[in-house]
């Protein structure tokens, strides 16, 4: 089983926990024709049970922290986890907002950070190398 | 009759290596086909899309993840429905002639075994949806039983008038030969019977299998099953890993077997005869090939295209489609049949 198989067919799944959906629809310009993520294999699947990323956006409203969680656990392994935008990072125009509970990192585990109120699609797919690189590093890790 | 013949022994071999190689290969094309399917509706949609092989890539890191069971589900129905649904579709490969060679068991089963057959893999499908516990699934379930429910009558007019209409030439013969067998569907195909009438006839009925292909391979208008959209994932929104695989190889080698069936039945010429080649080994692969081509054929327009230019549909126009406007226009080309007999 080699990481390239892996590397290079990543099925997403998009999880909003309470962004302003400006990165939700960057995220969907990024599988649009003009950037087409399918050509690295990149699907947007409707269950976290597809999912080998898991793509969160948004600051993690208190509603949605057992969820972020339980969804996280409905992931199978592997998983990467990528936060898209300012707010899931830092709390980014929601800062210190009252209902907040905390940024993304403060749930789950994130492995790829990608900055931008809302990141441009060439971000986004950058931040998918950036995942390719860490899973190299990580397989070099254990060999 | 004996299934295995005089030397058991050898036949039983033989049955079970060919199977083994048969679904193999059918398993190599399907998922080359997908691959090529995606890449080419990537290109119709203005995109770069994915490269050929992306199928082998997905189903190999889905074989490395997790395989997870949900508490919920009844455990050995939700592990057993994708085993059943990829024997089943793998079952399919064992009766419908392809490569231009004869079916492997070809001489025990006919075309009306394989309207059987056909629904077995929904079957499994839907029992692995009821299984898994999540509501989307079991609304998947009862979706797909609906979707089944619905292409059964046009799939099966189209099936036997076309039997019937060779069976009008083959029950005269001595000794009369089954018209529903694939070889004798071969010998007798319908376009060399029929007048101007019943080729508008046998052309609709083509049009009503290819619908019919579409809806069996669950693709876009007719994936209301599955509906990434609405139901996340359908059915198989609680699969994942292994089982997940084994779903997606049925998929793929139910994709590849109703399009060779549409070819069996319709297209069942072989290209060496026309070009006189003789040498045995020499006319295998032409006609492998040429059959490569009518498959590919097939499911450019059952599939790539069909998938292209329409939306999903929304379930109850899904049952329309079928029970109300397929079957009619499977009934005309029916009529029209029977009609160009009679004049
Ligand atoms: S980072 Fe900005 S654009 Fe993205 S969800 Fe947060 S507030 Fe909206």
């Amino acid at each position: 089983m080699s990481l390239k198989a892996f590397k290079r067919a990543l099925w997403v799944y998009h999880l909003n926990t309470g962004s302003c959906n400006g990165c939700d629809i960057e995220i969907l310009a990024v599988l649009t024709p003009r950037y087409d993520v399918e050509r690295f294999g990149i699907m947007l699947v409707g269950s976290p049970r597809h999912a080998d990323v898991l793509l969160v956006t948004g600051p993690v409203v208190k509603q949605m922290v057992p969820r972020v969680k339980r969804i996280y656990e409905q992931t199978p392994d592997p998983k990467l986890v990528m936060v898209v935008g300012n707010c899931g990072i830092e709390g980014g125009v929601f800062y210190e907002s009252y209902n907040l509970a905390g940024p993304v990192d403060q749930i789950i585990p994130v492995d790829v950070y990608v900055p931008g109120c809302p990141p441009r699609p060439e971000a986004i797919i950058h931040s998918v190398v950036m995942a390719w690189v860490k899973l190299e590093k990580a397989e070099q890790g254990v060999s | 009759m004996n299934l295995l013949g005089e030397n058991i022994w050898i036949n039983g071999v033989i049955i079970i290596v060919g199977s083994a190689v048969l679904v193999f290969i059918g398993g190599v094309f399907g998922m080359l086909y997908r691959g090529i399917d995606r890449k080419l509706v990537a290109h119709m949609q203005g995109r770069v899309g994915p490269p050929i092989v992306q199928p082998f890539r997905d189903v190999q890191k889905l074989l490395m993840k997790e395989s997870i069971i949900p508490d919920g589900a009844v455990s050995w129905l939700f592990t057993a429905a994708p085993f059943i649904c990829l024997i089943t579709s793998a079952l399919l490969l064992l009766y419908i002639p392809l490569f231009g060679l004869q079916a492997l068991l070809g001489g025990f089963g006919d075309a009306l075994l394989i309207v059987y057959l056909l629904i077995l893999p929904s079957l499994a499908f839907a029992v692995g949806g009821f299984a898994s516990s999540s509501p989307y699934a079991t609304v998947g379930a009862q979706r797909e039983m609906v979707v089944l429910m619905s292409y059964e009558f046009p799939l099966a007019v189209a099936i036997v008038s076309l039997g019937w209409r060779i069976g009008h030439v083959t029950t005269q013969l001595t000794p009369p030969a089954n018209p529903f067998m694939f070889s004798t569907i071969a010998e007798y195909p319908i376009w060399s019977l029929v007048g101007p009438l019943g080729i508008i006839g046998s052309l609709i009925l083509v049009f009503t299998l290819l619908v019919v292909t579409s809806g069996k391979g669950a693709k876009v208008p007719f994936d209301v099953a599955e509906a990434e959209t609405e139901l996340a994932g359908g059915i198989l929104v609680e699969y994942s890993g292994r089982n997940l695989c084994l779903f997606y190889l049925a998929d793929i080698i139910k994709a590849f077997a109703m399009s060779s069936l549409v070819v069996a039945l319709f297209i069942p010429y072989n290209l060496s005869p026309l070009v006189g080649i003789g040498t045995p080994v020499l006319a295998g692969i032409v006609d492998g090939l040429f059959f490569l081509v009518k498959v590919f054929a097939v499911m450019f327009i059952s599939m790539s295209v069909i998938r292209t230019a329409m939306a999903r549909f929304k379930i109850s126009q899904v049952s329309w489609v079928y029970i109300i406007a397929m079957t009619l226009i499977s009934l005309v080309g029916l009529i029209l049949i029977a009609v160009d007999l009679m004049v």
